[in-house]
């Protein structure tokens, strides 16, 4: 028989309380190739983010001249030479699809590499880390500062950092609220007091969240927040490639000059030199030492560090480099490297997104700028006229969604004999009524449809408006049923 | 107590001394934020009653600093909807009614406001979609009892019929049998008469050419030597399809025994002329007139 497990037994000298507290990160600047490539990436798109809705886009008289433009008092979404109305919504619908396709082909090539390099919440944290640097010092200053009394110079350049912080926060809420008015003009009414309450409040609950996101919260983000971490993992597979220690080639870690002594015994050395470089300079405060982890945002920060002290003790560099464990226990057991982009994996992840895009454009191409919506009258459902002919009531709705006036004629197909009659349009031919519909809006008319007697006509038929554009030839069509009183 | 002092080896934190089948239940105070939240919703609470109205009394209530009133702010809501709606409103009143009809957007003002309006004021009598009942005519056909032109129906709606208004529609069906102009037979006669003008059934021992005759004596002066009714008096057609009060020929012989004399109020000085403006473009729209 088993003994029985004691709570007791279960308590070690190792357990402590569950909840850690956050242990506050000082990442050390360091230069190198992803460090720039991260410096580049940044730039780009903070300047699209903060530069785009500067952007103009020339759409015709009337409209908006913003490449970019989400107007709500319009209900319009302008992307360039795209205009989408409402009802249109769906090739967001499509947009999103394509970005988690995106998304996880990236994953499949280079793991996290979306956290370490194009998410937001690292792209910001990057810069505040920058300006925190710049102000308070690197790493070491940093820290004695931390641990250190409260001086008077102390005090001004945290101040000076937090009016920074603050004010790229403001910025990004500023750019933010510029997608959805025209951007020269907002900020024009911004900077006089004049524009609307809500630009304000969002540029200011902006404000706020970058602030918080990415002075404080920081890698808390990715490490407790974020959903991808976890969903990362479930997706990745074996060959993707992660910022990876190579213990293969780092153990055992030894000093430079032990390891000296035992390669002159002809014994195997490792490359590591327990500097913690690695460690000083990662934004999330982890040691890829301990191999992949959830903390780590793969932004190959360690690398460059890595590289630079491999370089000093003329090593070979790449101890930290993207790579995966497949390579690591090829290299134990002496066999070549191998690198596997093209997979089913990813050929699948290529070949959907190959599909969505193509639908997408498809949907684009092939959508209809004129269109017509048909409501019947509910009461009465159908009137008996002096003649004894039946007249039916009807509401039509027409979308031009294009950038100019149109002409339209109506043509209706349905019960015998029948007769439309346009209320107040002009009818250039009685019984095929010609109506202007203005430039990117819906034109909504009433419309009364009229058979004459006959006694063996059915209770209710099909009735099909069909809308045709005089100058271009497009049709549209809609169908509603024609009833008897 | 001791055990209320027992102090967790895990977490390092008191215990409140519950204890079930050896499970301890920590010592876990509300946070602090929490507790004062919830003090703060306490003190608006209070500054709440002081500046809103809050409490009923026994005629009235406490109405606080603010004197706010969601009566009083729905009537400037409405006097601000009456000043955004005047510029176009003057529009409409400055334009003819054939010219509403043509342009399109104040076309779609007009209908807007006639139909509000018209759910307002007529749909009691003549329906919520204007297709009336036995007595109050259907606005959607085309057949008019005082004519179905815009004039005419704006008209109509201005002043009613047999309103008692100085410019109302006048004229009414005569009560023939109650006042003793005609017999029982006569009137049954020439109900039959009347039903054969616009092709319906008649009696089978019914004398056509004795309709004919009692027509031409009493009715001919209103409804036409060809019956087919005079606007003027409010007169229907008596040849084509629709009937006001009923086809049969006990409805017929009730008509004409007894008269009819429906009668549609005045609007002018209850509706501004704008809106009876835009009345009579929506009601001419339901059906295109005549």
């Amino acid at each position: 028989m088993n003994k029985p497990v004691l709570p007791d037994d279960l308590i070690t000298d190792e357990d402590g309380p569950l909840y850690a507290p956050r242990k506050k990160v000082y990442p050390q600047s360091v230069s190198g190739r992803f460090r720039s490539i991260k410096w580049r990436l940044m730039a780009v798109c903070l300047g699209v983010y903060y530069l785009l809705p500067f952007v103009r886009w020339h759409r015709g008289l009337g409209a908006p001249d913003q490449a970019v433009l989400i107007d709500f008092p319009n209900r319009r979404f302008y992307f360039f030479f795209i205009e989408l109305w409402p009802q249109e919504v769906y090739y967001f619908t499509g947009l999103l699809v394509l970005a988690a396709l995106t998304l996880f082909l990236m994953n499949a090539l280079g793991g996290r590499i979306w956290c370490g390099y194009l998410c937001p919440q690292t792209v910001w944290t990057d810069l505040f880390y920058a300006v925190e640097r710049l102000v308070e010092g690197d790493r070491r200053a940093q820290i004695k500062a931390d641990a250190g009394p409260m001086t008077a110079k102390r005090a001004g350049r945290r101040v000076l950092k937090h009016a920074i912080w603050l004010m790229i926060a403001w910025w990004t809420g500023g750019a933010w609220v510029l997608y959805f008015a025209d951007a020269p003009t907002l900020v024009r009414d911004l900077a006089t007091f004049h524009a609307p309450v809500i630009a304000y409040v969002w540029i200011a609950i902006l404000t706020a969240s970058t602030y918080l996101l990415a002075g404080y919260m920081r890698e808390q983000v990715c490490v407790y927040m974020c959903p991808w971490p976890r969903i990362q993992a479930a997706l990745t597979d074996e060959w993707a490639l992660n910022v990876t220690y190579k213990y293969d080639r780092g153990e055992p870690r030894c000093s430079v000059k032990k390891a000296f002594d035992i390669r002159a015994l002809g014994d195997k050395a490792g490359d590591c030199i327990d500097c913690n470089q690695c460690v000083a300079v990662c934004p999330t405060g982890i040691d890829i030492r301990h191999g992949a982890q959830l903390g780590c945002i793969q932004c190959g920060l360690c690398i460059d560090a890595c590289d630079a002290v491999m370089t000093k003790v003329s090593r070979k560099t790449g101890l930290i480099g993207y790579d995966n464990d497949i390579n690591v226990q090829r290299r134990v057991a002496g066999q070549e490297e191998i690198f596997k982009p093209v997979r089913a994996r990813t050929v699948v992840y290529a070949g959907l997104i190959a599909l969505v895009c193509a639908l997408m454009l498809y949907a684009l191409m092939s959508r209809t700028l004129l269109d017509v919506n048909v409501l019947h009258d509910r009461n009465p459902i159908a009137v008996r006229l002096s003649d004894g002919g039946i007249r039916n009531g009807y509401t039509l709705r027409f979308l031009n969604k294009r950038g100019f006036d149109r002409v339209i004629t109506i043509d209706v197909d349905g019960p015998a004999d029948a007769k439309l009659h346009v209320i107040g349009a002009d009818s250039v031919t009685p019984d095929r009524p010609m109506i202007v519909l203005a430039r990117d809006t819906t034109t909504e008319m009433r419309v009364l449809v009229t058979a004459p007697f006959d006694e063996k006509a059915e209770k209710s038929v099909p009735v099909t408006f069909r809308v045709t554009d005089i100058g271009l030839g497009e049709v549209a069509s809609a169908t509603d049923h024609f009833v008897l009183p | 107590m001791s055990e209320h002092d027992e102090i967790d080896r895990v977490s390092g934190r008191s215990t409140t001394g519950h204890e079930w089948d050896g499970i301890k239940e920590l010592n876990t105070p509300l946070p602090r934020w929490w507790v004062l939240t919830f003090y703060a919703t306490i003190i608006w609470a209070i500054g709440y009653w002081v500046v809103y109205p809050a409490w009923p009394l026994v005629s009235g209530y406490t109405t606080g600093l603010f004197q706010y009133s969601t009566r009083a702010s729905v009537v400037t809501d409405l006097a601000d909807l009456e000043k955004l709606r005047g510029e176009k409103m003057a529009v409409l009143g400055n334009a003819s009614l054939a010219d509403i009809e043509k342009d399109p957007a104040l076309l779609a003002l007009a209908r807007a406001r006639g139909k509000t309006v018209f759910a307002d004021n007529c749909a009691p009598c003549h329906g919520s979609g204007g297709a009336g009942a036995k007595g109050y005519p259907n606005l959607n056909d085309d057949d008019w009892l005082w004519g179905g032109s815009l004039d005419q129906i704006m008209q109509t709606i201005q002043f009613g019929a047999r309103s008692g208004h100085a410019k109302t529609h006048e004229g009414q069906m005569l009560a023939f049998g109650r006042d003793g102009v005609l017999k029982k037979d006569e009137i049954v006669t020439v109900a039959n008469y009347v039903r054969s003008l616009s092709g319906l059934s008649t009696a089978p021992k019914f004398d056509a050419a004795a309709g004919k005759k009692i027509f031409t004596e009493n009715c001919t002066s209103c409804h036409g030597d060809n019956a087919k009714g005079n606007p003027e008096f409010g007169a229907p057609n008596l040849t084509d399809k629709i009937w006001l009060y009923g086809s049969d020929e006990e409805t017929l012989v009730e008509t004409i025994t007894n008269g009819r004399a429906g009668v549609m109020p005045a609007w002018v000085g209850r509706l501004d002329p704008v809106t009876v403006k835009a009345l009579a473009v929506y009601v001419h729209s339901l059906g295109g007139g005549k």
